[in-house]
């Protein structure tokens, strides 16, 4: 078939079953945005470019598949950048077109021409510069693989905009074979049959379940191992959910803002299963000291992630769902039987602990209890509610009280992206538009990515927004208090809008509250109103993360 | 310990950043890289001459093979290869001094590449170590300028290393 290259392009996008894409047009992708007002895809036009990233980000999450998302040259994609990060920090599959300025001008520096494929290199799982148009069927059919197999990620793809211009005759390939790259999905079985001896000799073994078992659909086959086996499990912010919060052997979030009975947990196992977990610094803090008295058996489907943070006894790679299934198998052979007897001194210490365990739901005077309302908040959503938490302390108050059932929760976990939740629950809600999507954040991160309220009510997408106000950036004044003598600086709010006029400047309807007593009724408004609704929180300046 | 790891690499621009660039942001150090093509055109060699921990080395190779564009990795220790690098010392050369420094090139197996009034090039390919050999013998005559390739290495026997 004869026709442009901008036509080929979203010819492409609906090959690949792309129904919703998440952008900012500008000169450069123009010819793009041309060609798709013509197709059925959505455009969701979001208001800064990094957004848009976050956006498909949260689409990706919910969906399962590589989310699409479109920016011009030059500030369009250096403003992306951040939302290309986040997304490679937590392996979310996203194919990314840039527009580029033409051919022919390449490398002197005219207007709008940034080298966006040199500046993301380090944190992209591939990127291309098209440069042929007859190139552009197969690098669309490799972009959208590389980014969702293996360990996904990000892909880019820059696209000059004279060549979105030209004309070829296009096919999309059925097919994609890349020589170099080949992810391996089953687990090697000698390593699996190890793995398991191992499990069978512990005395106190302990799974540690991370953001992988999402990646690989692997919630079913987790919580099938684990009834089978009644290892505890802890996760890390990534597994937040992994398995479902009312399970019980489920302990909770590990980690610096982790919870007691968790952190625990992963001090006294003997030994400790890494499940898609990679071991990030602020989840095991101190990774070598730790791994000294245990047998770690780690599982990834990323080998550069088996050995780099943490010494490994057992490395097994690959997809989590298939190793997790294959232990299974195996946790049953004869001699083995690993049936959860023998466990049982194990779990009365960590039901000891658990019981020793009480959040911190007491009353504030004159602020609500943001981890009271956080638990009063799930107790009422929907029991498949979706939940983006911002980064802060908001953040961790949303993280340690999660217990909706079959909820998921949403976070930029490695890179810490401040902003992330509005724009990210307008992604999942776009995937999810039956499930309530709220987004949980402080009013430093809201004050990132409110103009998204604009996204929400031009595209009819209905999240729910929580901001607690502490008039601080409270994360960074307890780092301040605690590592830098109180010298608090830099992290007060002062100048701040009333976000209940804001909301309502938007259209969307608010309410504020600032005691206990108010939060039922609060969290009632939030849930039953029609669409989009804001809940401004106070809470105490001085409430600390934990 | 010293480990040079041969990196087949698709033949095409951008590539050379890609795995440089990895190099430089994760902190591993190069001590040498030589890049060229491969009997079959569409494939590079990249050949990086690293010095670090065990570990490190595993990690690299684990990074490097999770670039797209790189096609395979190996990892060698000095003694499974045949490694060669070439040099090229341009020296303070007078009448007195030309006859003793041909005879110390000599001695490396090395040519002499230019001649002027008042200097010499001598061209060597050798070892890295035999090189820096030739270099410290014929540094009393004063350098005026060392250039090299970087190793290049094939491993040692009749295996073949391709794609």
């Amino acid at each position: 078939m004869i026709t442009t290259v901008s036509e080929a392009m979203v010819r492409c996008l609906e090959a690949e079953g792309v129904e919703t894409i998440f952008g900012y047009p500008g000169a450069t992708i123009c010819p793009f945005y041309d060609a798709l007002s013509r197709s059925n895809i959505r455009h969701v036009l979001v208001r800064t470019e990094q957004n848009a990233g976050h956006a498909a980000n949260g689409y990706a999450r919910m969906t399962g598949k590589p989310a699409v998302c479109v920016v011009t040259s030059g500030p369009g994609a250096t403003n992306l950048i951040t939302g290309i990060s986040t997304a490679y920090m937590d392996s979310i599959p996203m194919v990314i077109i840039t527009g580029q300025v033409v051919s022919s001008l390449l490398g002197s520096d005219v207007f709008q021409e940034v080298d966006i494929t040199g500046s993301v290199e380090a944190f992209i799982k591939h990127s291309y510069l098209i440069k042929d148009p007859k190139d552009i069927g197969r690098i669309f059919k490799e972009a959208f693989y590389i980014a969702g197999t293996g360990r996904p990620g990000p892909v880019l793809i820059d696209i000059p905009m004279d060549v979105q211009k030209m004309e070829i005759d296009f096919t999309y390939p059925e097919k994609v074979s890349i020589r170099s790259y080949r992810p391996s999905f089953k687990g090697h079985i000698g390593q699996i049959n190890k793995a398991a001896a191992a499990i069978a000799k512990a005395k106190r073994p302990l799974i540690v379940a991370g953001g992988g078992i999402f990646i690989s659909k692997a919630e079913k086959t987790l919580r099938t191992f684990v009834e089978k086996t009644k290892i505890p499990v802890v996760t890390t912010l990534m597994g937040i959910g992994a398995l479902q919060p009312d399970d019980p052997c489920a302990l909770g979030m590990i980690g610096m803002h982790g919870i007691r009975p968790a952190n625990y947990a992963v001090g006294q196992a003997d030994v400790l299963i890494l499940c898609g977990a990679r071991v990030a610094d602020r989840t095991i803090p101190n990774p070598e000291a730790l791994a000294r008295h245990k047998t770690i058996i780690h599982m990834d489907i990323d080998p550069a992630e088996i050995g780099k943070n943490i010494g490994v006894d057992i490395p097994v790679v690959g997809d989590i769902r298939m190793i997790l299934s294959q232990l299974t198998e195996a946790a049953c052979e004869d001699g083995l039987e690993i049936d959860g007897s023998g466990w049982d001194d194990w779990w009365e210490e960590l039901h000891h602990q658990q019981k020793e365990y009480h959040p911190d739901h007491g009353d504030r005077k004159n602020y609500v209890n943001p981890k009271l309302f956080m638990h009063a908040l799930y107790q009422k959503l929907p029991e498949d509610a979706i939940v983006v938490a911002d980064v802060g302390q908001n953040q961790m108050w949303a993280a340690n009280e999660f217990s909706v059932k079959k909820g998921r929760f949403l976070t930029s976990g490695g890179m810490g992206t401040m902003g992330y939740s509005l724009p990210c629950a307008i992604g999942a809600k776009a995937a999810c538009p039956d499930r309530m999507t709220v987004s949980v954040c402080g009013d430093g991160s809201f004050q990132m990515c409110f103009m998204e309220l604009a996204t929400e009510c031009q595209h009819h997408i209905p999240v729910k927004t929580v901001v607690f106000t502490n008039n601080r950036l409270g994360m960074v004044r307890e780092h301040q208090r605690v590592a830098w003598d109180n010298n608090l600086t830099a992290v007060f709010l002062d100048g701040s809008p009333d976000f209940a006029k804001l909301a309502e400047a938007y259209g969307i309807p608010s309410a504020r509250i600032h005691l206990n007593d108010q939060i039922e009724l609060a969290i009632d408004s939030l849930i039953h109103s029609e669409g989009s609704f804001l809940l401004e929180v106070i809470v105490d300046p001085l409430e600390s993360t934990l | 310990m010293k480990h040079t790891l041969s990196v087949l690499v698709e033949n095409h621009a951008g590539v050379l950043s890609r795995v440089s660039g990895l190099f430089a942001r994760r902190g591993f150090n190069i001590d040498s890289l030589a890049v060229g093509t491969t009997a079959d055109p569409s494939v590079s060699c990249i050949t990086i001459v690293v010095d670090d921990k065990e570990n490190a080395i595993e990690q690299i190779e684990k990074q490097l093979n999770k670039l797209i564009d790189v096609i395979k990795v190996k990892d060698f220790t000095p003694t499974e290869i045949i490694s060669r690098e070439l040099m090229m010392i341009k020296v303070n050369a007078t009448g007195q001094t030309r006859q003793e420094i041909k005879e110390l090139a000599d001695m490396y197996g090395a040519k002499i590449a230019d001649i002027t009034r008042n200097s010499m090039t001598i061209e060597c390919c050798n070892t890295t170590e035999r090189l820096e050999n030739l270099l410290d013998i014929v540094r009393p005559y004063g350098l005026k300028q060392v250039i090299r390739t970087g190793s290049i290495a094939l491993e040692k026997g009749s295996e073949q290393f391709s794609i």
